[in-house]
Parts: structure tokens; C-alpha cells; sequence
């Protein structure tokens, strides 16, 4: 596959996404409402054949955002879902872990960093927080940080 | 008087100080037959994501080289890149050779301490002692180049801190060809002897749907048939500069991920010889003024697989988000695939495989019903070692011999 005809199977999307940006011929990022999201990365895992490479939490003032990072290896691109969570008292989306094995760990670690509520996940148990953590105090939120 | 029925659950780590980093495996086990594997990580959590954002851009590569010992090339580089893409650096040509060659040294290193490790846990000691040997003059190397023989430093945005000095390529040059001929024997040794075939043939098999749905890199994807590699994918440094070819095993199994690794190293010596001889003249920095807003992705290929960092600004001088993917972080779950239906003995070999910057295998406790017996590390590490030993006496074929100069 060449990189237009990539362009043109990330077409299927455009109901979708809200926007389509290029910062580079290698760097795809596809935003979308977090409601889209699971649908978009199903699409770029199983349609495309994209590899999961990881996911970003991060506390953006009005919204939160979940990047989903794709690898497209044949050409060396990443393809970057970006999810607008923009509900911030009840944070919630759809779990990929059902779907990909591979997103398991990394939302764990999102909800432990940012209190996101990943909707299905079969363990939603700590990753990385200690058990003595408090709860309902997220380390990567914007207050906690000011 | 109800009577609870336990499984027996066989606990492994979460601390061993050989290792930098803690895991704690519980393996649930029927017999010596293992049912389930749960992991726990995170008792040494740094917060280096945290870290980075109160760092300005030109520091966080001191930060992030620290992530592991190991990978304190890779790590930077990828960070490195990511700046250099979301502010549209690019650094001299030298630059990039220098940074392919510090990498590859990495890669050289890391492949045989993992290579002597794995020895020791299924009872080749005298292999966990050439493959340390044989590593030690490529430490030495980076340190001549860089100033340390890990946490090098030297990648920085918009090109190297360190250049290689004309009078030290001989020198690269002559240590080479030395280590060449010791890994092609160490190759040999590996695929002539009988007893290693059968001890980690069809052990620990990762195959390649489950290698997709785990997203695995490195050399765990590669020796499960999948050919992916970050510097041919989406080529950074100078490897699109030097030829070099991709080494990828179909078997999935530990046999396969031990070649993979071995040939790698060769492959290692051809790149940086390369790129060595081709190291064209010229400043090994430019100059960086300010980092815009925008965002980047950088990848590079460490030893164990593709290492991953996204970074973030808004104009300021610091990142306001900077994450940080090492590649164990999707090599480890794969243990779910490949460690169920194995039995207790293939273990270690079987999580050492991945190389997983770990092998905490110190603290074991079996808990059996109401009876409690615990095991030590050194009860594992015997069970996976008399397997070889009792393969040998079976095969009756005398320990592996190495021959130096």
C-alpha cells in the first residue's frame, strides 16, 4: 500500500472524525468524540491492520484527551486517534482491552493517571498506583499538579 | 467445617537486586503445569512522565536515559526525535552516523548480557561467562566515545554531545572483527549443540496471532515471524544510509528469539563497521532556538523492541506532556500467551525470553491448599538447570566447549 492509497482508506472514517491532520507524511492524527473512538480503532486494527503502539493520557483544561497511538509498519506511519473525553466529572469510553490484549495495561495506567472509566474492561485493577494510593486522586490531573 | 479450595499459586519476584527493575508473577499451577500467569509491575514507579514536564526540552534527555540502564540510547534518541520532528530540526549528516553507531553498540551489549543470562538459568554457565567477556570491550568502546559506559547522554535536539574521534575508528574497527569471530563462534556453539535444541525448541511458543493481538516488538516479534523493525519501517539516524538486513524466525519459540538475538549481533558489527568507515565529516550539532507549539512522535529500535515517546508543547520551554513507551510494557502481557500449558521448569527460560529487563525470580512461594512451601529463586533457577542437565545425560552429549584465542 502507498501512502495515498492510506489517505484513502482513512476516507472510510470521515463520518467520524472531526478532523484529519498531517504533520508529516509519517504522522496521522485523527481527531474524534471519545463516543467514536472504539469504532475508529477497531476500523485501524482490524480493517487496516495497524499495530497498537500505546495510548496518551492528558488532562487538556476543557476536556480530557486519549491519544491512541497506531503503527502502520508497512510505511512507517503512526496514526494517532485523538479522543475528546469531554464529560470531566465522569470521564468515560469505550475499552479497547476486549479487542486488543495490548490496550489492557495502558488503560489501567490511564485510569489510574488521569480517572478515566474505561467502559467493558474486563480488570480494571491498579497498574501502576501503590495500593495505599488514596483514592479518587489522580496524579496527572491539572489541579493536582497546580 | 466448609473446606475452601485454593488453587496453588506459585509466586515469582517482585524484587531481585540483580535486576533494575521489580515484577511480581503469580502463576497459578496444576502439577507443574502452569494455568495462569498474573503480573504486577510498578513497585519502583519513578514518575518520570511527571518528571519530564517540569524539565526544560534540552534536560530531558538526561532524565530519560535513565529510564534503563540498558536503553539509555534508545530512549533519548526517541525522544530526541520527537522534538526534532514537532520543531522540524534536522541534525548534520555526522550526527546521524554517530548516533546509528552509539545505538548499535547498545544493541551489541544488551544482546549479550541477555544472551549470558539466559545461559545461566538453563545451566550453560560457562556461556553467562565468554558472552560477559565478549561484552565488556563494547563497553569499553562507548565509553571512549561518550564518557560512560551506560547513561551515555549524548544524544541531544538537533544533534550528538560527543563526536567519535578520528583516532578511535581503528580502534572500533579492530574490536569488531575480534567480537565478530567470538559471537560466530558463540552462533556455532548455539546451533551445534543438541541438547540446547531440545531443552528450548517448542518452549515458550508466542504465536504470531497471539504476537499481533499483544502488539509485541523486537526480537519477540521478529522470532515470531513478524517482520516489523522501526529502523527499516521508519528509518531514522543513518540506517537508511548502511545496508543491513532484518532478522526474522517463524518458530516463535525461545530457540528462535535466542537466534534472532545472536544474528542481530552480527548484523550489529556490519552496521556500525558501515557506518564507521562512512562517517562523513562535518559538525555533529545545529543549532536549536526555540521549540514551537506542536506535537511529535519519535520511535526508535532498542534491543528489545521499539521504544516509543510522544511529546507535547505549547511554545514554552518545557513539554507539557511528554509519554514515554518502553518496549517491555507490551512484551510482558504476551507472558499470558506464551507461558499457560508450560510447565514450571521452562519458566524462567520463558519469561527471560522477552528479555524483560527483570527475571526477578528470587522470592517463590507455592501455596498449596492449606500446606504452605516456599521455594527461593534458587529452587527455580535448579528445576530449569536439571532439566538441561538430565536432556544431556539422556542425549549423552558432553557440555558445550569454547575456545578462545
Amino acid at each position: 500500500m502507498k501512502l495515498q492509497e492510506l489517505d484513502d482508506s482513512l476516507q472510510a472514517l470521515k463520518d467520524k472524525v472531526i478532523s484529519v491532520d498531517k504533520t508529516t507524511d509519517k504522522r496521522i492524527y485523527l481527531t474524534c468524540e471519545s463516543e467514536k473512538s472504539f469504532g475508529i480503532c477497531k476500523f485501524l486494527y482490524e480493517d487496516l491492520g495497524c499495530r497498537f503502539v500505546i495510548a496518551t493520557g492528558i488532562d487538556s483544561d476543557n476536556y480530557f484527551e486519549i491519544l491512541y497511538h497506531f503503527a502502520y509498519d508497512e510505511l512507517g506511519c503512526v496514526i494517532t486517534v485523538k479522543s475528546l473525553v469531554r464529560d470531566k466529572n465522569n470521564p468515560s469510553v469505550d475499552s479497547l482491552a476486549n479487542l486488543l490484549p495490548a490496550a489492557s495495561w495502558i488503560e489501567r495506567e490511564v485510569h489510574d493517571e488521569l480517572g478515566i472509566e474505561f467502559k467493558g474492561h474486563p480488570d480494571m485493577r491498579r497498574l501502576i498506583l501503590a495500593d495505599d494510593w488514596p483514592e479518587g486522586v489522580y496524579p496527572l490531573r491539572k489541579e493536582r499538579k497546580k | 467445617m466448609k473446606k475452601k479450595i485454593c488453587k496453588p499459586v506459585l509466586a515469582v519476584g517482585p524484587f531481585h537486586p540483580l535486576q533494575e527493575e521489580m515484577e511480581f508473577f503469580q502463576l497459578t499451577v496444576d502439577g507443574e503445569t502452569v494455568t495462569d500467569i498474573d503480573v504486577r509491575i510498578s513497585y519502583n514507579h519513578r514518575g518520570m512522565e511527571g518528571i519530564a514536564e517540569t524539565l526544560q526540552f534540552d534536560q530531558v534527555p538526561y532524565l530519560v536515559s535513565r529510564i534503563c540502564g540498558i536503553c539509555s540510547a534508545s530512549h533519548p534518541l526517541a525522544y530526541v526525535q520527537a522534538v526534532e520532528e514537532l520543531a522540524g530540526i534536522k541534525p548534520p549528516e555526522r550526527a546521524l552516523y554517530v548516533r546509528t553507531i552509539i545505538n548499535e553498540l547498545e544493541r551489541i551489549h544488551s544482546h549479550l548480557l541477555w544472551f549470558g543470562l539466559a545461559g545461566h538459568f538453563i545451566g550453560y554457565d560457562t556461556v553467562f561467562m565468554w558472552a560477559w567477556k565478549y561484552r565488556e570491550p563494547v563497553l569499553d568502546l562507548l565509553e571512549i566515545i561518550t564518557g560512560n559506559r551506560n547513561n551515555y547522554g549524548n544524544v541531544r535536539v538537533g544533534g550528538c554531545r560527543e563526536d567519535i574521534p578520528d583516532e578511535v575508528r581503528p580502534k572500533i574497527l579492530r574490536e569488531l572483527d575480534k567480537l565478530e569471530k567470538k559471537t560466530e563462534m558463540l552462533t556455532k556453539a548455539v546451533l551445534d549443540d543438541p541438547v540446547l535444541h531440545v531443552r528450548l525448541k517448542g518452549v515458550g511458543i508466542l504465536k504470531k496471532e497471539d504476537a499481533i493481538s499483544y502488539a509485541v516488538t523486537g526480537p519477540t516479534a521478529r522470532g515470531s515471524g513478524i517482520g516489523i523493525d522501526v529502523r527499516r519501517d521508519d528509518p531514522y539516524a543513518a540506517y537508511e544510509m548502511v545496508d543491513w538486513k532484518m532478522i526474522v524466525q517463524d518458530e516463535g519459540d525461545v530457540f528462535a528469539k535466542v537466534v534472532v538475538r545472536l544474528l542481530e549481533v552480527l548484523e550489529a558489527v556490519k552496521i556500525i563497521r558501515r557506518a564507521v568507515k562512512k562517517l562523513p565529516a562535518g559538525p555533529i550539532t545545529t543549532e536549536v532556538k526555540e521549540i514551537p507549539a506542536g506535537e511529535g512522535c519519535g520511535r526508535a529500535e532498542a534491543p528489545r523492541g521499539e521504544t516509543f515517546h510522544y511529546v507535547r508543547s505549547d511554545g514554552g520551554n518545557r513539554p507539557v506532556r511528554h509519554k514515554m513507551r518502553a518496549p517491555s510494557f507490551v512484551n510482558v502481557p504476551s507472558f499470558k500467551a506464551s507461558c499457560i500449558g508450560q510447565s514450571i521448569a521452562d519458566v524462567t527460560i520463558t519469561l527471560a525470553a522477552v528479555d524483560p529487563c527483570y527475571s526477578c525470580t528470587e522470592r517463590i512461594a507455592v501455596v498449596d491448599g492449606q500446606k504452605k512451601m516456599v521455594h527461593d529463586y534458587e529452587t527455580l533457577l535448579r528445576l530449569s538447570r536439571e532439566k538441561t542437565a538430565r536432556l544431556r545425560k539422556e542425549m549423552g552429549v558432553e557440555e558445550i566447549k569454547l575456545e578462545d584465542e
